[in-house]
């Protein structure tokens, strides 16, 4: 099957590819790229695990084509942590302790930073809205929206 | 037809482990030459933090910072020979394993700080911040540091040791089937409040509200997160997963996890979490197994309430609409 080309950022850097027509935006990021933080859970957009932002967006990016991402900006948790300090997201699920096997956490992660991105100071209601796409087995989600609530709070005292 | 409130009361004790062969795990335990431990285990962490509790065990019992503790899990095939992570006897049965390897190995260490401090090694103990010294005298101390590097340089000694986890298997008596299938059990009570629509058979979980008895929490916030999240999936269990939702034949049922009825962050009931610590004697320094018992009287307990809401006992999980409305149509017929 002839390759085709694409070009985005992913978490900043420019890359340029040559992938197979049809291939999923999240075996490029993964295999291609090796950012192995989006994860391949159920591979039909049901669960979450995969999700990332595509130009702000958040997407399943196990449904997204990766030759549609041409030219698009993509983030994900691999590339929150800067110089090694980590995002305020990242560090409350760290401090309420919002993963125990953590393979949902990355999807998580980025769904409420979606979020936050939009709405800085969410209630409860919102963040559990914004989570309702993302599948835990193990948190119980109380520890999760605990942790988005937190972000958001440290992220406001810090825009004070 | 109306939505009728219940409350469901259930009780439960929980062995830790199991009995078969003597439940065996084994744990190795060596210093590195700057004085960091190694515990070599072949048990899996599964995400529950096994990792993180053994090596606060390890630190523990040698006397070091737990950051001073590495543990390798990594393989199955070279490691010391574990029963596995199963039966929520993780923390007890390689715990109990980890402290008397750890005990050897602070053991060896202690008699080489004693050759470097020309005292004897009953003498001495540990500060916990990676120092050894004189008790009584803690100016004369030497670093675990230095103690370990004098090990492996000058004494040509191993700070290391060999811990074992094994208890006798119990078989029942013949005459009256007696038998000590384990030897801690942790326990749990759970109150469940819920609403029951008698029109639809939708149950609603208003509340769970959960004490749980399990020896010493050895990592508080651990233990938490355990008891929360298992207690939100046994109500998963009890009123929702199963892979034939609803329907009574299986050409009906789902084909995949798309179709498999699971609760979402929207669904939560209110949840309490009280913790009592009741250290257990042969526990590692008092712990049970909070594992799997974080998700069982819940099950009970809930169809406790639904039986005090309604008034119908139903004896299958989960405890679907479907169930309830067939079990609410017999006892109107009766």
């Amino acid at each position: 099957m002839a390759k085709v080309p694409v070009q985005f950022t992913l978490n900043g850097e420019e890359k340029a590819e040559f992938v197979d027509s049809g291939a999923t935006l999240l075996k490029v990021v993964r295999d291609k790229l090796g950012d192995t933080s989006p994860k391949s859970g159920c591979n039909q957009g049901t669960c979450g695990a995969c999700s990332v932002l595509v130009d702000g967006e958040l997407r399943l990016s196990c449904l997204t084509l990766a030759e549609t991402c041409e030219g698009a900006h993509i983030v994900t948790t691999g590339g929150l942590a800067k110089d090694g300090v980590l995002h305020p997201l990242q560090r409350a699920f760290m401090d309420e302790f919002a993963a125990q096997c953590g393979f949902c956490t990355p999807g998580m992660i980025m769904a409420a930073k979606a979020l936050l991105d939009r709405t800085p100071d969410p209630s409860r209601d919102e963040v559990v809205e914004a989570l309702s796409g993302n599948i835990c087995r193990c948190t119980g989600y109380e520890p999760i929206i605990r942790a988005v609530l937190t972000a958001a709070r440290a992220n406001s005292q810090n825009a004070a | 037809m109306a939505i009728r409130r219940g409350r469901g009361v259930a009780a439960i004790n929980y062995p830790t482990g199991m009995n078969l062969g003597g439940d065996p795990s084994q744990a190795l335990v060596h210093s590195t030459p700057t004085g960091n431990f190694m515990v070599t285990l072949s048990s899996v962490d599964l995400g529950q933090g096994l990792k993180q509790v053994m090596a606060q065990i390890c630190a523990e019992t040698i006397g070091v910072k737990t950051e001073q503790v590495i543990i390798d899990t990594a393989d199955t095939d070279t490691g010391p020979h574990c029963m596995g992570t199963f039966a929520s006897r993780g923390t007890h049965r390689i715990g109990n394993a980890v402290i008397q390897a750890a005990q050897e190995a602070r053991q060896v260490m202690l008699e080489v700080a004693a050759e470097a401090l020309e005292v004897n090694a009953s003498d001495l103990d540990t500060d916990g911040e990676g120092n050894i010294h004189v008790k009584g005298a803690p100016q004369k101390s030497i670093s675990i540091f230095d103690t370990a590097l004098m090990a492996h340089f000058k004494l040509g000694r191993s700070i290391s040791g060999r811990g074992m986890f094994l208890v006798p298997r119990s078989y029942p008596e013949v005459e009256t089937g007696a038998m000590k299938p384990s030897t801690c059990y942790a326990h749990a009570c759970t109150v469940a409040d819920v609403d029951v629509d008698d029109e639809t058979g939708e149950v609603t979980v208003v509340s769970v509200k959960n004490v749980f008895e399990i020896g010493r929490a050895l990592n508080p916030k651990m233990v938490e997160q355990q008891l929360v999240g298992g207690s939100w999936m046994v109500i998963s269990h009890a009123l929702y997963e199963t892979t034939e939702p609803y329907y009574p034949a299986r050409d009906h049922g789902g084909s995949d996890f798309n179709e498999y009825l699971m609760p979402g962050p929207g669904d939560l009931a209110e949840t309490e979490i009280v913790v009592l610590e009741r250290p257990a004697a042969d526990g590692p320094y008092g712990a049970k197994g909070p594992g799997e018992m974080c998700a069982n009287p819940q099950i009970p307990a809930l169809a406790n309430a639904i039986f005090d809401a309604v008034g119908v006992r139903i004896d299958m999980m989960p405890i679907t609409p479907e169930r309830i409305l067939r079990a609410l149509k017999e006892q109107r017929s009766a």
